[in-house]
């Protein structure tokens, strides 16, 4: 009688041949390197503008899109060109740092919840519940209301909204791979609770994490450019893109290229985070696919 | 359970504001009189754990506290809106639902075709669009330059049908097709599944004609699971048009939660945010209820 080899390492995600199977995948690719230029533009931002964000001319304002001003002038004669480039580091800056709270809140959360059940389980999982049963945006405009608005505090709104979201998929991914062959292995030759969970559950549980947070950051973008548009985030007049669209909304039978640029900004930016969602989940966790695709906002 | 937490979180956002909120709201309206009035009107004047239950047991009566700003009670401020954002709901979800089904039955039954790509390309763009970008476009192609539809505003249906329908038809668009892209992704993927299971090859190997394997076999079961994304879509969109009732001048809950936000009017806020947040809970039971009720498997 033969015993099933018990695998004396965990089964890795395979980073090599997933990047491989990522490359391969044309439509996900394309939305990576889109990204990636966006981002690029976006840190070097100063670098790329043609003009301040802020420099105004008012001969030259509601000019039309031409060869000086490719997106136009807004109604104080300010380039909207640069204002979108300058506004691209405001509204990653919110989307990057709000996910990224969220993601390292909502992982620890969902971890310990899954990992050690329980009444641990139970607290965490019902105080998500309760976050969970506000509708997104109002908790983010409530919390704003609370706070003021402001960029950082809509950085924390934001991840306020997505914390039960990572807490929740972080911890179905940890039941899933707590009770693995490898993972009991290396408790019972005593490994401590610490490196169980940062050796072995936590880089088998991440790939729907992975997709959860480019995902996110689609939305993310979203709520910022709601938040500013509805005169709670960014505050003028720093440029953002929900910013400049509330700004251009006054103006659109006159001069239609000032709420028009922003917003293609916007769809451009969130079409690749969801493209690349959708390219990494079929990469990496196939199975939530249908499960993921009916999970609304 | 969930619900108690839920009251307490909405109860604590009048008390975590910076500084006292009723003097806030009265701003130059401040008197000593009104100051007392208002805050024993709405048991602020109470200690804080007694604060908590007269809100809650006024709250489970029906009785939200009065507006910082107009002194109007808060219930007759949420039930003057309510038909708005019920009609705009409603509209939109029809309207999705009206565009998911179809689009994405025809892109399973057909995929990678040039039906299945355009129908992936439009709903990837649909779920990425905002909302409120799409709302201003519309106004601006059909209010603006085409001059066919009202670019905001809202008529109730027994006043005047044909104005409401005009003036219900732009917003519904701009909320709809974010949800019936999502639906229609759904639609898609539930199809293809119900499409590749073995019920279906069994169905087919029996001769029984298409149509009816199509009909009996596989839209009965990819469509299922429709219900519960259609509740979770109609919870999103009734507190989720926020932004597109401000951009039509819609007078729903959402636009009086913003100008609550605006006036720092917090019982109003608190009573839209409760409300919300109880209709999201009561949606997601039901779904629960019928999903357990039309779909048998699940009957244990």
């Amino acid at each position: 009688m033969t015993a099933e080899p018990v695998p004396l390492r965990p089964v890795r995600p395979r980073w090599r041949e997933t990047l491989g199977l990522l490359v391969r995948n044309k439509v996900a690719l394309g939305a990576a390197l889109v990204l990636l230029a966006i981002i690029v533009v976006a840190v070097f931002d100063r670098a790329f503008a043609p003009q301040s964000a802020n420099a105004q001319d008012i001969a030259d304002r509601l000019q039309a899109p031409s060869w000086s001003h490719p997106f136009g002038t807004d109604n104080l004669g300010r380039d909207i060109l640069s204002r979108v480039i300058i506004g691209a580091s405001v509204s990653l800056k919110v989307g990057f740092l709000s996910v990224g709270l969220a993601l390292v809140v909502g992982t620890l959360l969902g971890l310990l919840a899954g990992y050690y059940g329980g009444w641990v389980d139970d607290v965490l999982m019902r105080l998500m519940d309760m976050l969970f049963a506000f509708p997104a945006v109002l908790l983010a405009i409530a919390i704003l209301a609370i706070r003021g608005p402001g960029t950082s505090n809509t950085i924390i709104a934001i991840a306020v909204v997505y914390v039960p979201i990572f807490a929740r998929v972080t911890r179905a991914s940890v039941l899933g791979v707590r009770e693995e062959v490898y993972v009991r292995a290396s408790r019972s030759v005593g490994a401590s609770d610490f490196r169980l969970l940062t050796r072995h559950v936590l880089p088998n549980a991440a790939p729907p994490i992975i997709v959860q947070t480019s995902v996110s950051l689609a939305f993310a973008v979203l709520a910022e450019a709601a938040l500013s548009f509805l005169g709670l985030g960014t505050q003028p007049p720093n440029p953002s893109w929900g910013l400049m669209l509330a700004e251009g909304r006054e103006f659109i039978g006159l001069a239609w290229w000032l709420a028009f640029f922003p917003g293609m900004a916007i769809v451009v930016t969130v079409l690749c985070f969801n493209l690349l969602g959708d390219g990494l989940r079929d990469v990496l966790d196939p199975r939530q696919r249908t499960l993921m695709a009916g999970g609304g906002r | 359970m969930v619900l108690a937490g839920v009251s307490v979180l909405v109860f604590s956002l009048i008390h975590l504001v910076k500084g006292d909120p009723v003097r806030r709201a009265l701003g130059t309206r401040y008197s000593q009189e009104a100051y007392d009035a208002l805050r024993a009107r709405n048991g602020l004047d109470l200690p804080l754990v007694e604060q908590y239950f007269t809100w809650a047991g006024r709250a489970l009566t029906g009785d939200l506290g009065v507006s910082f700003r107009s002194g109007e009670p808060v219930t007759t401020l949420i039930a003057e809106r309510l038909p708005a954002t019920l009609t705009l709901a409603l509209a939109a979800i029809v309207l999705a639902l009206l565009i998911a089904v179809p689009l994405g039955t025809i892109s399973a039954l057909r995929p990678r075709s040039v039906v299945d790509r355009i129908a992936t390309v439009i709903s990837q763009f649909g779920i990425s669009v905002p909302d409120f970008w799409l709302a201003i476009v519309l106004i601006l192609v059909f209010a603006g330059t085409l001059g066919w539809l009202p670019s905001g505003g809202y008529v109730p249906l027994t006043e005047n049908p044909v104005e409401w329908a005009q003036r219900l038809i732009l917003p519904a668009i701009a909320t709809g097709v974010v949800s019936g892209s999502v639906l229609t992704r759904f639609v898609r993927s539930s199809v293809l599944e119900a499409l590749g299971s073995d019920h279906v090859r069994t169905a087919q190997a029996k001769g029984l004609p298409t149509r009816q394997v199509f009909t009996w076999h596989v839209l009965r079961n990819a469509l299922l699971p429709l219900v519960t994304v259609t509740g979770v879509q109609l919870a999103y969109l009734l507190s989720g048009v926020v932004v597109v009732e401000i951009v039509f001048s819609w007078p729903g809950l959402g636009q009086l939660a913003l100008q609550a936000v605006e006036a720092r009017d917090y019982p109003v806020l608190q009573g839209a945010v409760l409300l919300f947040a109880l209709v999201f809970l009561v949606i997601n039971l039901l779904v629960d209820l019928l999903y357990t009720r039309i779909d048998p498997r699940i009957r244990q």
